[in-house]
């Protein structure tokens, strides 16, 4: 059954109807009692590779098993930045091909994820941090994904707000231009892949818990949920903030700990800053929404948590290098706060592997930088629990990089600034 | 906001603390022996319980005492150990 394509003449044609028409977009199915494969987590990254399963595999036998509702996890709670511009070799190419597809998602899913390319500029603050942008401009070269060194006269001239003050604490010494990085509707991404592999065939279930992975002599044979036990040979975890607790339902023990990290809402204004801002010496980064909101993450809390709630001093913090960077702010109210739990791995690259658990998958571990990754995972993590055998792209970042000493260290992520 | 129970200051700000990770973790007696795998085990896998979790804390902008607590990782209950 596909999907009834969203264009100007459905909306013409529903108008016309008083919008009694719209057929909802995917279906609230009951679990069968076996699938040929199945998918914990009915985020972003679970929902796209239940998506690329049936596009590219012509697997649609498979469930989507959600403890909440669709994108209420961490795809709820993100910054929604989309960048790539990481530090090593395979990060950058895995990150500047999920940025790609970013850019030409709305067309692939018929859905409006509302992908807007704003630019992204990094406040460079200390030598060494502009040594690294150096060197992070020539690794992006290599896959052509544009990173440059720009002066602080040019920031002033791009972005009023900033205050490059020559005295300051920490005076601008340079920035570098992201020209590729964009922003776009969390939740729109996680409704579009759910709607297009809803389409194809796939169940997605919601308020379906799973409780246990079932195993019958180091392999798979499916999982108890909340709504009963399902039957799958293929199992493949795609939780964030809980990849811990589901690992541990299957025996296993990951190199990953759990932590808060914190973002925040301002009240909406006039436009007043049209690329996203980031300044990693003072931990903090923002943007603007269309609605107008300023959108503000920070640093990530201390300790392990799966409270859902973070410190007031480190979003204290934040604000305080907000206004002293931009003092304009002053006077800007907060709406909202919230905090995610991030999985974070020894060396804050994400784990898309097979595990010593024949037919279990994992797919976490995703840090403070999951949303952007989004396509390219859940086309790498299809690829691999179709076949068994990791995708190119995502062969770095395997279960066995850490006893094959072959770490895949990052800097760029909001959760290991400095 | 956490307020840690220091065993020399008392009850002090989260702010002056530093997070040690889990306690418990003992470098392993013979490292000689140890194969890759084993390695792993210790160096980068965490427990990372979803509710009581013993671990150490630094007051190192105190009296730089590093002591055990056991803290609920759901509510952030903290226990002193004794």
């Amino acid at each position: 059954m596909a999907a009834r394509r969203y264009s100007i003449w459905s909306l013409i044609r529903n108008a016309l109807a008083y919008h009694e028409g719209w057929a909802r977009a995917w279906r609230a199915p009951e679990p069968k009692p076996a699938y040929d494969a199945i998918i914990i987590g009915g985020g972003g990254h679970g929902l796209a590779t239940a998506y690329y399963l049936a596009r590219d595999h012509g697997i649609a036998n498979v469930a989507v098993l959600e403890k909440g509702w669709l994108g209420g996890g961490n795809t709820g709670r993100n910054t929604v930045t989309i960048r790539s511009n990481y530090l090593r070799d395979p990060s950058i190419r895995f990150y500047e091909h999920a940025r790609r597809l970013y850019e030409e998602m709305s067309q692939e899913l018929n859905f409006n994820v509302m992908f807007s390319r704003r630019g992204q500029i990094d406040l460079i603050q200390t030598w060494a941090k502009l040594r690294d942008a150096r060197r992070r401009s020539l690794s992006m070269a290599l896959v052509d994904a544009e990173y440059e060194i720009i002066t602080p006269e040019e920031v002033k001239r791009r972005v009023p707000l900033v205050e490059i003050d020559p005295t300051a604490r920490l005076p601008i010494l340079a920035a570098t231009w992201h020209p590729g990085a964009g922003i776009a509707r969390h939740d729109a991404v996680a409704w579009g892949y759910a709607r297009q592999a809803d389409a194809a065939g796939v169940d997605i279930i919601q308020n379906c818990e799973v409780t246990g992975i079932r195993r019958d002599g180091g392999r798979v044979t499916g999982v108890e949920t909340t709504r009963g036990p399902i039957a799958a040979p293929r199992i493949g975890v795609a939780v964030a903030g809980h990849a811990g607790v589901v690992a541990a339902m299957a025996g296993l023990r990951l190199p990953i700990e759990t932590v808060p990290l914190q973002a925040f809402v301002s009240e909406p204004l006039k436009p007043v800053l049209d690329v996203i801002l980031n300044c990693p010496a003072l931990h903090v980064y923002l943007a603007q929404t269309d609605k107008g909101e300023l959108i503000i993450g920070g640093a990530a809390d201390g300790y392990t948590s799966y409270a859902q709630r973070g410190g007031l001093h480190v979003i204290e913090q934040s604000v305080a290098t907000l206004i002293e960077l931009m003092p304009r702010l002053k006077r800007v109210k907060m709406l909202r706060q919230w905090a995610g739990m991030i999985d974070l791995t020894y060396d804050t690259s994400p784990i898309i592997s097979a595990t010593p658990v024949d037919g279990l998958y994992l797919n976490v571990g995703w840090g403070s930088g999951g949303f952007k990754a989004i396509p390219a995972s859940g086309e790498g993590f299809a690829h691999l629990l179709a076949t068994g055998r990791p995708s190119p792209l995502i062969q770095p970042f395997g279960l066995d990089r850490f006893a094959q000493g072959r770490l895949v260290l990052e800097t760029a992520g909001a959760s290991n600034r400095e | 906001m956490l307020l840690i129970p220091c065993p020399f200051c008392g009850l002090r700000n989260e702010e002056e603390f530093t997070s040690g990770s889990e306690a418990d973790r003992h470098r392993p007696a013979d490292p000689i022996a140890l194969d890759d795998q084993a390695w792993v085990a210790h160096l980068f896998e965490r427990a990372n319980p979803k509710g009581a979790v013993r671990e150490w804390w630094w007051h190192g902008r105190g009296c730089r005492l590093w002591f055990v607590l056991e803290r609920d990782t759901v509510t952030n209950a903290i226990k002193v150990v004794p």
